[in-house]
């Protein structure tokens, strides 16, 4: 049996009947990345050492009867998330020795849950990005085919759950950064609500949209590990406090009566293969009685735009902190994408325009949470296409200065109103490259979201597909 | 809308960024782009719409101010470069460093 093709909850029933142990699994793993990184290099930091030993005591608490939902689990995790004792990079040289004194809130509790932390993925440096390009320590590669962008900036997460790396990955989303990268990636990634799930000790883009989230190789793995990382944080004074849910309870209900809607303007200007495995997925779900309605979004351009002011404000205000002093390099050291998102940010915060453009941005914000609202009074979910293209070529992103927001258009809008939303994968372009859709809903509807896209998944054969590396 | 080479040197400034020539003029250019996109939202009518800030509507969050376990010195120190009897040592502020 090949241990790395398991997904979550198959490594887990393998693990509870001793077939067995983490110490195996967490070796087939780690010999896996020996083979596929020189390809993919979905990693910046592998802690082999760390890996071993957590695996060894996750097999002493297996072996002494204690059940956690994530024991002698190996898992990936970006290296935007601080890990005690681990090297946390963000992928950018002004934190390249930096070692965090503290676990971020996720990292804790996935702890608490019992993983094994293979290692850190690579991203777009401060996740600025949709390419992993920006990245200071080079691109990762998709793993479908070593010439195209793994997506970003949670590339190096999504490469590590395709390529067999890992049993999952966590990755963060400010907007796009999971669902992005999980559809070129041909994988599973769920961007919860914003608040939903803890930002503590997780390195800020834009602390008003950033939400943490997993990579998987499964619809149900999503769910599992969402009941994890769920809930208020004291640490995080965005953090919901309402009741997390068991989002794995509602995956197997019929979706008969269901109402999905569709709105035009996201299949505009979409490459004509991803159209073609939207629509045929969406008469799949119409198969199972659901209900296509046709509804009216605000259009996503102006989401761009709203999405590039916000963020790009709230970057150059996040990145101020790194002056050199007390962690890390000076401020010489930041990569030409970060420069650019300041300095467009500290322009638009500037005497005189806060209004023109922050104050703007977030009034128009205002119109599309509004105009979700509406939408959703009318339908359960929203479905479109993750990506208006499926993976790009390595090299794509050089000298765009807004290829980011512009790769993003599709998930821009819902991120700014702070909405959950989960790709499925849903097909392969003639070349051979993933292509997966999204599925959104209101505000804490995880559960909702969820059990749509277990559906899919369920009568479909997509996830059976495996990359050849 | 391209900005001057002296407006994008006052916010590199402003910002705290030391940047090259090359990157002064490719900054000016690029940063002219993003701007014109972005005016596209004056198309947006947003007359008596409130700004949001806090996507899920919470307001006035606030925790017991408890003392708790906190990192210990040598933990808080252990990745400054730049550090003098337990302190962060930091360039002195009243006299031009420059």
């Amino acid at each position: 049996m090949d241990l790395t093709k398991l997904n979550l909850k198959q490594a887990k029933e393998g693990l509870k009947k001793k077939d067995f142990s983490s110490v195996d699994l967490t070796k087939a793993f780690l010999q896996r990345i020996k083979e596929v990184e020189p390809k993919i290099a979905a990693f910046v930091t592998v802690a082999e050492k760390e890996a071993l030993e957590m695996a060894k005591r996750a097999d002493g608490l297996i072996a002494n009867g204690q059940d956690l939902p994530l024991l002698g689990v190996p898992i990936s995790i970006k290296d935007n998330f601080s890990t005690q004792g681990i090297k946390t990079t963000a992928s950018s040289k002004v934190l390249d020795s930096y070692i965090p004194p503290y676990d971020a809130t996720v990292v804790s509790k996935l702890k608490d849950a019992g993983i094994v932390l293979l290692g850190k993925t690579n991203m777009d440096a401060w996740a600025h990005g949709s390419s992993t390009e920006t990245s200071d320590y080079g691109s990762t590669k998709n793993p479908w085919n070593i010439g195209f962008l793994p997506g970003g900036s949670s590339g190096g997460a999504a490469a590590s759950v395709a390529g067999d790396e890992v049993i999952f990955g966590i990755g963060s989303e400010t907007a796009g950064s999971i669902r992005q990268p999980a559809s070129w990636c041909g994988v599973v990634g769920l961007k919860p609500t914003y608040g939903r799930v803890s930002r503590y000790g997780v390195i800020a883009m834009g602390s008003s949209l950033d939400c943490p989230g997993p990579i998987t190789k499964s619809v149900e793995d999503a769910a599992i590990i969402l009941e994890i990382l769920a809930g208020k944080d004291h640490f995080d004074a965005t953090t919901s406090p309402r009741q997390t849910e068991k989002y794995s309870i509602d995956l197997n209900k019929s979706i008969r009566g269901l109402k999905i809607g569709i709105s035009d303007d996201y299949f505009e200007g979409v490459d004509t293969q991803i159209v073609a495995s939207v629509k045929n997925a969406l008469k799949v779900l119409e198969g199972m009685g659901a209900e296509i309605v046709h509804i009216k979004l605000f259009e996503p351009k102006y989401a761009i735009a709203v999405y590039t002011i916000i963020q790009r404000a709230e970057v150059s205000s996040n990145l101020a902190r790194y002056d050199g002093i007390r962690f890390g390099n000076n401020r010489e050291a930041f990569g030409e994408e970060a420069k650019r998102r300041i300095m467009f940010g500290t322009y638009a915060l500037s005497a005189g325009y806060y209004d023109q453009f922050y104050n703007k941005a977030s009034k128009v914000r205002t119109v599309i949470i509004e105009d979700f609202k509406k939408a959703f009074q009318k339908v359960d979910v929203i479905i479109a296409p993750t990506s208006p293209s499926t993976a790009l070529p390595l090299g794509s992103s050089k000298n765009h200065p807004m290829f980011g927001e512009m790769a993003d258009v599709l998930v821009e809008p819902s991120s700014i109103a702070g909405l959950p939303g989960i790709n499925v994968p849903c097909g392969f372009s003639k070349e051979g490259l993933p292509i997966g859709m999204q599925i959104i809903g209101s505000q804490f509807s995880e559960s909702k979201i969820l059990n749509v896209a277990y559906q899919y998944e369920q009568a479909t054969d997509w996830k059976e597909q495996k990359p050849k590396l | 809308m391209k900005l001057t080479k002296d407006q994008v040197k006052h916010i590199a400034k402003l910002a705290n960024l030391t940047l090259s020539d090359t990157e002064l003029e490719k900054f000016a250019g690029q940063l002219g782009e993003t701007l014109t996109y972005v005016e596209q939202l004056d198309a947006v009518d947003t007359k008596g719409i409130e700004p949001t800030s806090q996507v899920t509507g919470l307001l006035n969050i606030t925790r017991p101010d408890e003392i708790a376990t906190s990192l210990t010195e040598e933990q808080v120190l252990q990745n400054t470069k730049s550090k003098e009897k337990g302190f962060f040592k930091v360039l002195s502020v009243f006299v031009d460093n420059d």
